[in-house]
């Protein structure tokens, strides 16, 4: 609870600041806010459950886990994101101001116990995106992606909504306990079908903002033309966020497990054939980085068609290796794209990395290291994601869908391992690329985790 | 501890070489090889092969979930570290006469390299094995398509995607396993020994297995990564390819697929043979036509791999026992071989039989050498290549006559295609390509003189070896055959 209300007087302070002649205090300061939210985060670790806000709201380790993440996540990126200064049309300030209202909403997401409190979570996390995605606003990409995600986002908040109240129809209450409890006693033979047609449609909602095929067209074309900082914020903190709460609904509907599971089953596997198949034949870098996070969802669909125990677990490792190589994959672009870049216009293709390794060893290192952990290669973040996802579908006896996401790794090893190619194996020119060094930190420490979670994944049990 | 040694030690090294840079790479990487062969000896001379794993460790890795870090060496598994251990030293040291760029990172990737087949050959967590065996992928991939010739970069693509794509089969089949394991899973190796399984989840599991192994060695039909891949990488990854990395796959199907599914070996153990049998003809025919010598020498690997595999699938103490020395006689072999075809082509810029020949002329010394390994691998007796197929052989032979007779024509084709390789190289009248060859120096001996050496000892007194393994294989076989 303590992050909600810091994040909300920081944003406020962060527009204030936005005033201030001197520019260069601005990203320090929404560093430390962020470092302060991510501390305070913790100070309710392994007390709760605490239920705040007229039991609209629940804190416990596994809420507070992936706040951890999502705060985590945002500092990473304010840290690269370099205070907005190499485009003068931009307004710093604002931006900062959005991304820590917006991580309110993700962390309202994350903990809702009561309906009304996840849909104004999820408003305000994507109004806050609809706006910085257009946040370019002289490119016209930009302004298509913005308009593309509000119009499709709207519709599905539509969709959302009217599951809501069908659901308050049925139930009579908009709290996850008593959705609950009318679930179980649904369990017993008691028959509802607006009650279902409720849980669909909340769950159609849901699934847009995750990127989950078959309500996934938005993706590509927000993420290519959204600048690529907020790219990365979306494809993070929204995605785990809005894991966190399909996971809690889901969840929260278990008793009638035998009537989703085949629906999330369906979708998850729609998800991880577009999500793969349409990266193979992507020429972008960062196109390719959009359907590889619909293929993402994908996997951490088979956590939620399995919900055995270990899926608890698996859902939060899986974020957190996807969220730290995604942030490092995206932060090598857009140092790349702007190197590389022609006519004023970043160069996201794959041949922007031609070479890499000779002009940035770090670099072409970090990106490396990201990818294999993408593809799920041993050694890595990514690896034990995958691993502990398919042992939670194992559990649940699920072998088939394990099978068709090993398949579809083994596609993504095709795509993910183009880039390595590209920036070990080929020839590029030699002009070296300089990195910051507060920005090479942060990769690093992305990359370090990424490795030490790869070796250890004992360390992170220990802490959920 | 001594496993955990052994692991480390290779891993160390090569986060030294990589550390101490260019001048010192070559020297640091041999002198790390050399202390691998030396912990690895002073194992062996503590060895008992009767006590079963010894020298192992367990730490908790993923604490929860039963799996750890369990590592510990069996007699299988002491001759294959002997095997990687022997070796890999002579592929460094084979690799000195040429200059690869970046060195450091050359020879650091062989070391990890090392690291990660130790890893496979000890691990006794069925998650360790799995993470290993694609840990071992990556420097030898890197090795390749850095280092490699024109086509590097489809080739070791094809290659990397072929075999993890495999690998992947088997990691479904071991989260499979590992949930039938009783009370807190586990997932160590021996625990999914006394599993229960159904006759029909055996079937599903052996062709997981199956694949993923067939990948890797490779067997017919899933071998056309291999030539393309020992051709156009440099000789050094080559060398790790065939002589050791294709173990992997062997030691898989017999650390593996024989005793955690002998019901399913029963229902497609069959056809497997087939597949084997089939791939050693292949093999043979594809390579008395080959022009390329390093492509014949991958495909006389393909052709040998499949005897050993058929071996293993005769699920008998002589096919096993066979396909032990075998791996050890053909890791031998091969490496010698493709050496031998580097001290060529260094010298010629040819690897084409077309344009060569009279090589012996010059050269008394590489012509001995030459010929010595070239009978190891055709298996004349008192080399090292006939225990293994003699005993290999006679397995296929008891468990079927006719399939045994089909495969024995591996030992007439084997010696057509090898002594034409002989042949056309060495002999006949000098082409212009082979003006002013030099014979050996003395770090090329070096290397090869070792080699000679093992090739007559397994041959004149395998028993050496074999005893390490036979208490091992034979604990194996019963609890394959209740």
């Amino acid at each position: 609870m303590y992050p909600i209300i810091l994040l909300s007087v920081f944003g406020i302070i962060t527009l204030f600041l936005g005033f201030s002649k001197s520019k260069n205090i601005l990203l320090p300061a929404v560093l430390l806010f962020l470092i302060v939210a991510l501390g305070s985060n913790f100070i309710e670790w392994g007390k709760g459950p605490f239920i705040y806000f007229n039991d609209m709201l629940r804190v416990d380790n596994l809420t507070l886990a992936f706040n951890g993440i999502v705060l985590l996540s945002a500092f990473m990126i304010a840290a690269i994101s370099g205070g907005f200064q190499d485009n003068a049309d931009s307004e710093p300030a604002e931006y900062y101001g959005l991304m820590l209202f917006s991580l309110v909403g993700a962390i309202m997401m994350i903990g809702f116990d009561h309906l009304i409190m996840l849909f104004i979570g999820v408003e305000i996390l994507s109004v806050a995106m609809y706006v910085l995605t257009g946040s370019n606003k002289r490119n016209l990409r930009s302004n298509e992606a913005a308009l593309k995600y509000l119009l499709m986002g709207a519709f599905a908040t539509g969709f959302m909504l009217f599951g809501m109240t069908l659901l308050y129809g049925a139930t009579g209450s908009f709290k996850l306990a008593a959705i609950q409890g009318f679930a179980s006693n649904m369990n017993m033979g008691q028959q509802s079908y607006i009650f279902y047609a409720g849980l669909l449609l909340l769950l159609i909602g849901m699934l847009f903002k995750v990127s989950a095929a078959p309500f996934h067209f938005w993706t590509p074309d927000v993420y290519e033309g959204a600048p690529t900082i907020f790219t990365t914020f979306m494809s993070t903190i929204v995605k785990t966020a809005g894991f966190a709460a399909l996971f809690r609904l889901l969840n929260g509907t278990f008793a009638i497990y035998g009537f989703w599971w085949i629906v999330i089953a369906i979708i998850a596997v729609l998800t991880m054939l577009v999500g793969n198949i349409g990266a193979t034949s992507q020429g972008s870098f960062k196109r390719m980085l959009a359907y590889s996070g619909i293929s993402h969802a994908g996997y951490l669909l088979i956590a939620l068609t399995a919900l055995t125990k270990p899926s608890q677990n698996a859902i939060v490792f899986y974020s957190l290796a996807y969220s730290l190589s995604t942030i490092s994959a995206f932060g090598v672009l857009m140092l790349v794209s702007k190197e590389k870049s022609i006519e004023g216009q970043p160069n996201e293709r794959y041949e922007a990395f031609n070479g890499l390794a000779r002009q940035n060893p770090l670099l072409a290192f970090v990106l490396a290291v990201s990818m294999l952990s993408l593809a799920g290669i041993p050694l890595t973040a990514g690896f034990w994601g995958k691993f502990f996802i398919f042992t939670s579908a194992a559990e649940r006896g699920i072998i088939w869908i394990t099978v068709i996401a090993v398949l579809m790794s083994t596609v993504g090893i095709y795509y993910y391992f183009r880039v390595i190619i590209s920036s070990y194996f080929r020839e590029g020119d030699t002009v070296k690329i300089r990195v910051a060094p507060f920005y090479q930190i942060i990769l690093v420490l992305a990359t370090f985790l990424t490795i030490l979670f790869g070796l250890a994944p004992g360390i992170f049990e220990k802490l959920i | 501890m001594l496993t955990l040694l052994l692991i480390l030690l290779p891993i160390a090294a090569g986060v030294i070489t990589l550390l101490a840079g260019e001048r010192l790479a070559k020297q640091l990487a041999l002198v790390g090889g050399l202390a691998s062969l030396g912990v690895a000896t002073f194992t062996w001379l503590q060895f008992d092969p009767a006590a079963g794993s010894q020298f192992g460790f367990k730490y908790a890795w993923v604490a929860s979930g039963g799996i750890s870090f369990a590592a510990g060496i069996d007699g299988i598994s002491m001759l294959l570290v002997l095997l990687t251990t022997f070796l890999t030293p002579l592929i460094i040291l084979s690799a000195f006469k040429n200059d690869y760029k970046n060195p450091a990172a050359f020879y650091s990737l062989i070391l990890f390299m090392e690291a990660a087949l130790i890893g496979v050959f000890t691990a006794t967590d069925a998650f360790l094995f799995y993470l290993f065996f694609e840990a071992a992928l990556i420097p030898v991939y890197f090795l390749s398509a850095i280092w490699g010739g024109e086509d590097r970069i489809k080739v070791t693509f094809k290659f990397f995607i072929y075999t993890i794509f495999g690998s992947l089969f088997m990691l479904v089949a071991l989260v499979y396993l590992y949930y039938q394991t009783p009370g807190t899973h586990t997932s160590e190796i021996s625990a999914f020994y006394q599993l229960q399984l159904s006759p029909a989840a055996q079937g599903y599991l052996f062709w997981a297995f199956f694949i993923a192994f067939a990948i890797k060695m490779p067997l017919f039909p899933f071998h056309t990564w291999q030539p393309d891949t020992y051709t156009q990488s440099p000789t050094p990854a080559t060398m790790l390819l065939s002589g050791i990395m294709l173990k992997m796959g062997v030691y898989g199907l017999i650390r593996l697929l024989l005793p955690i599914v002998p019901l399913g070996m029963q229902q497609w153990g069959f056809l497997a043979m087939i597949l084997a049998v089939i791939g050693i003809i292949y093999g043979s025919i594809i390579a008395i036509q080959q022009s390329d010598m390093k492509t014949l020498i991958a495909y006389s690997s393909f052709a040998h791999v499949g005897l050993m595999a058929a071996g293993v699938f005769s699920s008998s103490l002589n096919g096993l026992q066979g396909a032990l020395i075998q791996m050890l006689a053909h890791g031998i072999n091969v490496i010698g071989l493709f050496f031998i075809v580097d001290i060529i082509y260094s010298r010629t810029k040819t690897r084409y039989l077309d344009q060569l020949g009279g090589i012996t002329q010059s050269t008394p010394h590489l012509s001995v050498y030459f010929m010595v390994l070239l009978l190891g691998s055709v298996a004349l007796p008192l080399t090292n290549g006939f225990v293994g197929e003699f005993l290999l052989l006679s397995s296929v032979f008891q468990y079927k006559g006719w399939l045994g007779a089909v495969a024995g024509l591996t030992i007439i084709l084997g010696s057509v295609y090898m002594l034409r390789l002989f042949q056309k190289s060495m002999f006949g009248p000098k082409s212009k390509w082979v003006e002013g060859f030099q014979d050996l120096t003395a770090s090329e001996r070096a290397v090869l003189l070792p080699l000679v050496i093992m090739v007559f000892w397994i041959g004149i007194y395998p028993s050496t070896f074999l005893k390490i393994t036979e208490p091992a294989v034979n604990q194996l076989l019963q609890l394959v055959n209740n």
